[in-house]
């Protein structure tokens, strides 16, 4: 390979990088969102942060991906950006997945705990807050790791509508060598070392959170 | 926004067609990543680490990377070897491979859940390692295994899309291709979304109820 195809390469790990820490963000924020709303004591609440999860968890990434680039121009006349379409379609169903960690890890906080808060006048936004989040997100840490991997390995399906990321430029190499073995060992190793990067930094943000939570 | 009722009518026929091929797929992936998952999980339990180490890394690697590269790895990198596969079989291969490294941990969970008890009873009675296996400590891990392998067909489910990268015509390589001829996304990409959320949350459903079954 020359230096030129990698160059290619790297401008595709870029790409990933960033469409990873921006869905990455937006799912963060709504499993939170939708997460602690499906505690809530509306029932309408409740039921919009259900019906969320439910649609996004049951259809496919890879179909959401087409929809937000295809079907949003033409039925909506929405043209967003590329990076932000896939922005959209992945932080909005990865973050479905993770409202069930938060909601999970909300309701194994020990219920005295909130009946505690509830004596002492707290108001449900404080009792959130200051009793339930700082407990329950050092038990979220292993699980959003998990999922941050599998946002990573979804960052790899935006490729199939023509944008630059890893994937994608793996394709544009293979074309310009007729090397595929190589190539796509190549990206796999790259996607394997982020992967990793991403665990290691996962379990010292737990370490970290425990720690505050004992003291 | 528009919505044509016609396109719908229009796609339906290739629609059928589409979640054949989806469920082809899916069934016949599932079969592989149970199977080839087990093989894993034995080969993790093999006495000397130069089994053990290979396999650990090779299906920790397998499940950190992309399912859509490996399913091109697999298209255009075994026919330079002299293999040559139909997209459908490469696809339902991927599928599996991808598969079996989640479906070997929910058989470890499974295996290390039975208490330490029972293999100590097996024991004990001196049962033959093969009745420990099939009478005392399968029976047990079962239960706890269904329920988890569940999840992980419903996940391939909605992985199967990507099957339309190498040319298998399932549902989202159907809608495209009649949306590119006929001009019209909306409607196709929308019914095979629904379809999706529709078919996996009834196979939640009886997942449930076999669930229910198993724990009785």
């Amino acid at each position: 390979m020359t230096a030129g195809l990698w160059k290619i390469i790297l401008q595709g790990v870029g790409v990933t990088l960033q469409l990873l820490v921006y869905s990455a963000l937006l799912a963060a924020a709504m499993s939170f969102v939708a997460g602690a709303a499906r505690t809530h004591r509306s029932r309408l609440v409740r039921f919009v942060a259900g019906l969320y999860t439910e649609v996004f968890r049951g259809t496919s990434a890879l179909v959401m991906i087409f929809w937000v680039f295809f079907v949003l121009p033409v039925a909506f006349g929405w043209q967003l950006v590329p990076m932000w379409a896939g922005t959209l379609a992945l932080g909005l169903t990865y973050g479905a997945y993770g409202a069930e960690i938060v909601r999970g890890a909300l309701a194994a906080v020990d219920p005295a705990q909130r009946e505690g808060g509830i004596a002492l006048g707290f108001t449900p936004w404080q009792r959130l807050r200051l009793i339930l989040l700082p407990q329950a997100v050092p038990e979220m840490i292993p699980s959003f790791s998990n999922l941050l991997i599998e946002l990573l390995k979804g960052t790899a399906l935006v490729s199939i509508t023509g944008m630059g990321d890893l994937a994608f430029s793996g394709n544009l190499v293979r074309l310009a060598l007729q090397q595929s073995a190589q190539i796509y060992g190549y990206l796999l190793l790259i996607y394997f070392v982020i992967a990793f990067l991403l665990t290691r930094g996962m379990r010292g943000l737990e370490r970290r959170l425990k720690a505050e939570v004992a003291r | 926004m528009t919505w044509d009722w016609g396109a719908v009518a229009d796609f339906l026929p290739y629609f059928g067609k589409g979640l054949v091929v989806t469920l082809e797929a899916l069934a016949l992936g599932s079969l592989i990543s149970f199977a080839l998952g087990l093989v894993w999980t034995l080969l993790m339990r093999a006495p000397t680490r130069w089994v053990r180490w290979p396999v650990g890394v090779f299906t920790e690697f397998v499940r950190d990377t992309p399912l859509l590269v490996q399913l091109f790895f697999l298209f255009y990198v075994l026919p330079e070897a002299g293999v040559t596969l139909s997209p459908l079989t490469t696809g339902v291969l991927g599928l599996g491979l991808h598969y079996s490294t989640y479906t070997m941990q929910v058989y470890r969970a499974g295996i290390e859940a039975v208490p330490a008890g029972q293999w100590e009873a097996a024991t004990a009675l001196s049962l033959p390692v093969r009745r420990t296996w099939t009478a005392v400590v399968l029976p047990q891990a079962v239960r706890r295994v269904v329920p988890p392998l569940g999840n992980y067909v419903i996940a391939m489910l909605k992985d199967t899309p990507m099957l339309m990268t190498i040319g298998v015509l399932e549902m989202l390589g159907r809608a495209r291709l009649v949306s590119q001829q006929h001009f019209q996304f909306t409607e196709p990409l929308t019914v095979i979304g629904i379809a999706f959320v529709v078919v996996s949350y009834l196979a939640s459903l009886l997942l449930r109820t076999l669930e229910r079954r198993l724990v009785r």
